[in-house]
């Protein structure tokens, strides 16, 4: 079938099994390949996007659940997840980097909800989202940091 | 590039000019012996890794594949080091698999070991035609330039020309030779032993870095491949009737097993493939096969049998391993006390993020391959075997890894992806689920090992029995390879950091059952974990310090030579663990509940301690604090070596806590990462890391040597708080997680 969604501010009309996880749509017919494939039952969190600003495992939700709906991909941009990268960039966060883009978009979620999250909630936010490399600390570390550029900006 | 004039093949190094107004800098590299299978030393092969263009830009080249390890950044800034380059200027580019770029193979953790000095000879190679070139625009001598962030100085006028502009005189230039090459002194490094961030930091911050799943080309298909649950088992029939009516699918086939020649190669393991036009379908279609398999030799077998099997051998005796000195036997009669424990570590995987994938391109009389390898030569030569192909007309692209750890050393998967698209002759991208990864992976072999010590009556460490038995990596290459080989127990069996006054190692038989690989670290997760709480327990019984004894046993300051240009130096194995005892404030008094435990272990010619803080509250564990200090020599990049000893901590963490592969007649139990479960941020501990000043020693491993403390230092923890003695991994099978 015909669906249509918009992703990073841009309208999509893909055709497809209504059945097909978001995921699958946006890396192999939309081409956008940011958003990684992990392990497909929503355990890893490399493929999370935000569709109408909720976080969400793009692997585990079907095309026709987001008809209409808005996608932030780790191609798009918002204000926090520009922060976030920043961080990321300061802090040096990545090793092989395959799941940074889930992380990012994790943690633009969760900078979305709670606006200065404890090590606490870090944890808990961000304990979806699996680093093979071991990042984890440095994540965390990232995360403060883009709360205080935002800030300074301020 | 094009148009590569070849010249003087004996000059050491070369230069290769180029159509397009640059210069390219060659050189013949010596490739590297293989460290665990000795060969015959190969052969000088010219090489391109500098190529800088009149706007200044420099492109660099890493021949080593990127998965995380940082060694794009890392041999890049070797090179810009000496050439003086502006660090603004470098880019970085992955060299394809070719032999020409000497050895690529991504393992061990020997790149910077291996690679640094050649590196280090390109750029300053590039620094002195540039300073030619300028001395000659000026008329004097060349000793009378210098070069300085990507500008050549003139030293008395300071007139300054930009190394943009001295592309053309430079390209025109002799070659020098290798013994006029001077390289910079340690306290003149700009670049090495400083901090640099990656140089792909903002395509992995935007999504824009390809790794080989991201691999997109014109006509391109998705194939899913079904293999049979138990190793090498074969396709008796399939009924692909439901499974072709899957919107999107377009041709199912069955592929025949390849099985490598003796002594090299991974070959493929066949099934029945689905190709599709996206991933999705071919993964749904996959699951609606029905296929009927022969299971063959591996149907019965049960891991934990097998467990129990290997630690009942390793109670009895083994065969003797050589190394071994003096009488254990005689120092456990005149003994105090002896002291006994077995170890267990289970079968793991590697489940890098990125799972196993390539893309391949077969046309008539040539292929083209994308993938994220390892190891892309070997991949190279296995496509020329199978596939009856000559090696030139085979293009390896390596592309990002999304994690490698061992897996992708092995080119079973670009295989598999030649093998379709020579089938469907069409582009074609082969992609593991994640179940796939965990269930036909090449496994790092489960180990038993019994140890036994005896203590004096002053508490000396008198002697040291220690029987192991692993199925053997050899077994993928040579049938029938039932024991341990030598380079395997080389990597810390036969070579602890110990001098001991009677040491006696045996090896017990251990059948291989599943196809058997290496995995971060490698045999050193087995060692170290032995060693290390065996040490841990003899300090116990001794009534010693755990340091104390550590130090004790390490002994007198000496050099071990082995067969390598790196002596074990047992001095900084002790510096190294008395500057983490420091750091770690070993003998504080700890909360209530917390328990403090420590692991040293020497590998890839680096050495490591690490001291670990553990909660142990209503038998949950939580590791609190982990201490690492790391002697690696030159420490090329600290910012970098800082984050693989955070990634060791963490991936050591999941192996103890979760890591475990079992099998019931033949089939791996493991599906994803619900049953194979990983370190998460909530797990995360403090980690604090220290890499010793030794920028006058040559650089040794780093991406692998924090991994094997880990284990042994968090159960030493756990004893430390509780009392009770963990022998066997993982540890959630405790109930402690």
């Amino acid at each position: 079938m015909k669906i249509n969604i918009t992703i990073n501010n841009k309208a999509y009309e893909i055709v497809a099994e209504k059945e097909m996880p978001l995921l699958w749509a946006i890396r192999d017919f939309v081409g956008l390949t940011g958003t990684k494939f992990g392990c497909g039952v929503a355990q890893c969190g490399a493929c999370s996007v935000l569709v109408n600003g909720k976080l969400t495992k793009s692997c585990s939700i079907s095309l026709e659940e987001v008809i209409d709906k808005e996608i932030l991909t780790i191609e798009g941009t918002s204000k926090n997840l520009e922060y976030l990268r920043k961080a990321w960039d300061d802090g040096n966060v990545p090793q092989c980097g395959y799941c940074q883009s889930g992380q990012l978009i994790a943690a633009t979620a969760l900078l979305n909800t709670i606006e200065k999250p404890t090590d606490k909630d870090i944890d808990t936010f961000m304990s979806a989202n699996i680093c093979r490399c071991g990042t984890y600390t440095r994540i965390r570390k990232a995360i403060h940091k883009a709360v205080s550029l935002k800030n300074e900006a301020i | 590039m094009s148009k590569i004039k070849k010249i003087n093949r004996r000059d050491f190094v070369k230069l290769f000019g180029l159509a397009s107004g640059g210069i390219i800098l060659g050189c013949a590299v010596s490739s590297d012996k293989k460290d665990f299978i000795p060969k015959i030393a190969g052969t000088f092969q010219p090489n391109l890794f500098v190529q800088i263009t009149k706007d200044g830009l420099v492109t660099l080249i890493s021949s080593r594949s990127e998965m995380g390890q940082g060694i794009k950044t890392s041999l890049a800034s070797a090179i810009a080091d000496e050439l003086e380059a502006d660090w603004k200027y470098i880019k970085v580019d992955q060299a394809i698999g070719h032999e020409k770029y000497g050895n690529q193979n991504t393992d061990g953790s020997r790149s910077v070991r291996t690679r640094l000095e050649p590196m280090r000879k390109m750029g300053a190679l590039a620094k002195m035609m540039l300073i030619t070139a300028a001395s000659k625009k000026w008329n004097i001598a060349a000793n009378e330039c210098y070069a300085e962030n990507h500008f050549i100085i003139n030293k008395s006028t300071k007139e300054k020309i930009f190394f943009g502009d001295l592309v053309e005189s430079a390209a025109a230039l002799e070659i020098p030779s290798e013994k006029d090459i001077q390289l910079k002194k340690v306290e003149d490094f700009k670049f090495i032993g400083k901090k640099l961030k990656s140089v792909d930091l903002e395509a992995f911050t935007t999504g824009k870095a390809t790794y080989g799943i991201d691999v997109r080309i014109p006509g391109l298909k998705f194939a899913a491949i079904a293999r049979c649950p138990v190793t090498f088992g074969t396709v008796k029939s399939f009924d692909k009737s439901k499974a072709e009516k899957v919107a999107g699918v377009s041709e199912i086939i069955a592929l025949e097993r390849l099985k490598p020649p003796t002594g090299k190669f991974f070959g493929m393991l066949g099934g029945v493939a689905v190709i599709a036009n996206n991933t999705w379908s071919a993964f749904q279609a996959k699951l609606d096969l029905k296929i009927e398999w022969n299971y063959g030799k591996n149907e019965h077998f049960n891991s934990e049998e097998f467990k129990k099997t290997i630690t009942q051998r390793v109670q009895e005796k083994g065969k003797l391993v050589p190394g071994s000195y003096g009488n254990v036997n005689a120092a456990f009669k005149s003994a105090e006390q002896t002291i006994e424990a077995t170890y267990n570590v289970p079968f793991l995987v590697h489940a890098p993020m990125e799972v196993p994938n390539a893309t391949a391109w077969f046309q008539k009389d040539k292929i083209e391959v994308w993938a994220p390898v390892q190891d892309p030569q070997t991949a190279r030569s296995e496509l020329a075997h199978f596939f009856e192909i000559p090696i030139e007309n085979i293009t390896i692209n390596v592309t990002f890894l999304g994690g490698g750890f061992g897996r992708k050393s092995k080119s079973d998967f670009v295989v598999e992806a030649v093998a379709i698209s020579k089938k469907i002759n069409a582009p074609v991208q082969v992609v593991w689920s994640r179940e796939d990864d965990v269930q036909h992976s090449f496994y790092h072999a489960a180990s038993a090992q019994y140890l036994k010590g005896g203590v004096d009556k002053n508490g000396k460490i008198t002697g040291w029995l220690q029987r192991v038995g692993f199925p053997s990596i050899v077994s993928s290459f040579k049938p029938l390879s039932d024991y341990a080989s030598g380079f395997e127990l080389g990597q810390g069996f036969t070579n602890n950091p110990y001098l001991l006054d009677n040491f006696r190692l045996e090896n017990v038989k251990a059948e291989a059952n599943l196809r058997i690989g290496w995995l971060r670290s490698v045999v050193h997760i087995h060692s170290a974990f032995g060693n290390n709480c065996f040490v841990d327990e003899l300090a116990f019984a001794s009534k010693k310090d755990p340091i104390k004894l550590h130090l004790e046993l390490i002994g007198k300051d000496r050099l071990v030579k082995g067969k390598s240009d790196f002596p074990y130096d047992a001095a900084r194995m002790k510096t190294v663990l008395k500057e983490t005892a420091k750091m770690a404030n070993w003998g504080k008094s700890l909360p209530e509940n917390h328990g403090i435990g420590v692991a040293i272990h020497y590998s890839f010619y680096s050495y490591v301690a690490t001291i670990v803080e553990v909660s142990v509250k209503s038998k949950k564990v939580k590791v609190e604090n982990i201490w690492t200090s790391i002697d690696c020599g030159l420490a090329l990049n600290k910012d970098n070596i800082k984050n693989q000893l955070e990634g060791a901590a963490i991936f050591g963490m999941s192996l103890a806590l979760f890591g475990k592969i079992s099998t019931e007649n033949g089939a791996v139990q493991q599906n994803n990462f619900y049953d194979y479960q990983m370190t998460r941020m909530k797990d995360a501990p403090n980690i604090h890391v220290n890499i010793l000043d030794k920028m006058q020693e040559p650089p040794t491993g780093v991406g692998e040597p924090g991994v094997p403390v880990i284990a042994p230092a968090i159960c030493n923890a756990i004893f430390n708080a509780t009392g009770k003695r963990y022998r066997s991994l993982p540890l959630i099978d405790e109930g402690l997680v």
